[in-house]
């Protein structure tokens, strides 16, 4: 089980062919309250860097990008009702939604953790 | 970039420093995400949003609105001038009703009737004045001194902050710290008056912009640290940031400058008529009274209204609104509501689709999205009157 890091702040974390997707506790910190997330459709067709889903926060409305292609498999029904999780668990309770990988290739193009702490502090 | 501030230190020359208001400093030892504002970094939050709107609702917020443009206007020394009939000509207001120490809201408009800012006049002892848009401000001054005759001194008060303390708990949260002639709790809703804050002259007007009762405190701005100091360590009192009034100004139905309002609009379809005084609508005399006049007589195709939408995405600005396939207007602010824990909106719809309870839809991100038509305030609002 690898967690791998994109430069648009989405983490996914790798188990055989799939793959769990959120975005980082760095990126919840900078949208704020988060009031609403809108998920992608199980069964959807994906292709690296589509927006997927879309995280509201009181400010803004961003888009998540997914970081790499295939198959929608599962969405975290949770976050209906409490879509504050994303806050509060970024990177755990808060995940977006899981991907069947179709080219598992893709994932060599992401950070891993050390290389994606050294990032956001550059910014 | 030492290299080159040594040169210039060389030459003599001072680096430009962008403008910073008296509360910066502040504002990042309390932990504030800044963003830039009106040209000047502002908070936008402190511990996020919506602790900071819903505390503001239920006790007290402090607000850094220092941004704004504090104007006076009095007539120059030894100037022969009816200064009431010079800001007559200049802004639709009836100064003939505005007692000493009383605030009231007017427009700025331009002479083809189109909003280039709303605003908040006092009557002083001495002359009128006036608190503008931050973002506006530089502009209104030539405005103003186009629309005035040279005997009319405008005066930017620029030495002074400009704080909001809001919520129903404001109140006991200041009169804790001023003196004066004034009863701070006995002031109603638009009346100021001259206090000792803290040892410091403040002006104290009892107004916002959040719908809660409280009040916006002008003050020196080299006294401004100490006193948000003071204030903030009242336990009913956090700073809060720009995010939250954005978020309470909506709730409360109140149109923010630039968004809900433009030049694009006249002051009958931003349903903004009231900062136009009744004498005034008759008699005209102000720049733009002919499209006032020429609007309220035959009515406009838009007009602002509040929606309520179903679910919790949220809209935002520019997004379409909707009768069927027909588009039907614009949405100008909208946001998640705290305090009602849903999104609402403010749009520009068709007069015909206008009326309270009609159902829109607004297209979001390719989504439609339900709404209605709801009047404003989404939220009481609860003046001291």
């Amino acid at each position: 089980m690898t967690v791998y890091y994109s430069e648009d702040h989405e983490w996914i974390e790798v188990e055989g062919d799939l793959g769990t997707v959120g975005i980082t506790d760095y990126a919840q910190g900078q949208l704020g309250d988060i009031t609403f997330v809108d998920l992608p459709q199980e069964g959807a067709k994906v292709a690296k860097g589509d927006s997927v889903a879309v995280v509201d926060s009181v400010k803004a409305a961003s888009d998540v990008y997914t970081p790499v292609s295939g198959e929608v498999a599962e969405i975290n029904e949770a976050l209906a009702d409490e879509p504050e999780l994303v806050n509060s668990d970024a990177e755990v309770g808060g995940w977006l939604f899981r991907v069947t990988l179709s080219d598992p290739s893709e994932l060599e193009e992401l950070m891993d953790e050390a290389a994606y702490k050294k990032f956001v502090a550059g910014l | 970039m030492s290299e080159i501030s040594e040169f210039e230190d060389e030459l003599g020359l001072e680096p430009i420093e962008p403008a910073i208001l008296p509360l910066d400093a502040w504002h990042r030892g309390r932990g504030a995400r800044m963003v830039e504002f009106a040209g000047y970094p502002m908070p936008v939050q402190y511990e996020g949003i919506l602790a900071e709107h819903l505390w503001t609702r239920e006790s007290a917020g402090l607000f850094d609105v220092s941004h704004m443009g504090q104007l006076y206007l009095a007539p120059a020394e030894g100037a022969e001038i009816d200064l009431d009939a010079a800001i007559e000509a200049a802004l639709p207001i009836d100064l003939s009703t505005l007692k000493t120490d009383s605030v009231r809201y007017s427009l700025l408009l331009d002479e083809e009737g189109g909003i280039l800012d709303d605003l908040m006049v006092t009557r002083w002892q001495s002359g009128i004045y006036m608190v503008v848009n931050g973002a506006t401000k530089w502009d209104d001054i030539g405005t103003l001194r186009e629309y005035l005759p040279d005997e009319v001194n405008i005066n930017h008060l620029d030495d002074s902050a400009l704080l909001a303390l809001q919520g129903p708990k404001a109140v006991d949260a200041l009169a804790r710290h001023v003196t004066g002639d004034t009863v701070l709790a006995d002031l109603k809703f638009m009346k100021g008056a001259a206090f000792k804050l803290a040892g410091v002259d403040a002006w104290i007007s009892r107004s916002g912009y959040t719908g809660e009762d409280g009040f916006e405190i002008s003050i020196p701005g080299e006294n401004a640290a100490e006193i948000a100091e003071l204030l903030c360590g009242e336990p009913e009192v956090k700073p809060i940031g720009l995010g939250a009034r954005d978020s309470l100004r909506l709730e409360a139905g109140l149109p923010l400058y630039g968004h809900d309002m433009t030049p694009d609009q006249g002051a009958v379809e931003a349903g903004l008529i009231f900062g136009v005084n009744k004498r005034r609508r008759s008699e005209g005399g102000f720049p733009g009274a002919a499209r006032v006049q020429k609007d309220l007589s035959e009515g406009t195709a838009r007009t602002r209204v509040g929606l309520a939408l179903e679910g919790r995405m949220a809209a935002r600005e520019g997004a379409k609104v909707l009768c069927g396939d027909a588009e039907v207007g614009v949405v100008t602010s909208g946001g998640f509501a705290p305090s009602l824990g849903r999104p609402i909106a403010m749009a520009y719809v068709d007069a015909a689709k206008a009326a309270d309870g009609t159902a829109l839809q607004i297209e979001m991100r390719g989504k439609r999205l339900d709404a209605t038509v709801v009047p404003m305030p989404f939220v009481p609002n609860r003046y001291y009157r």
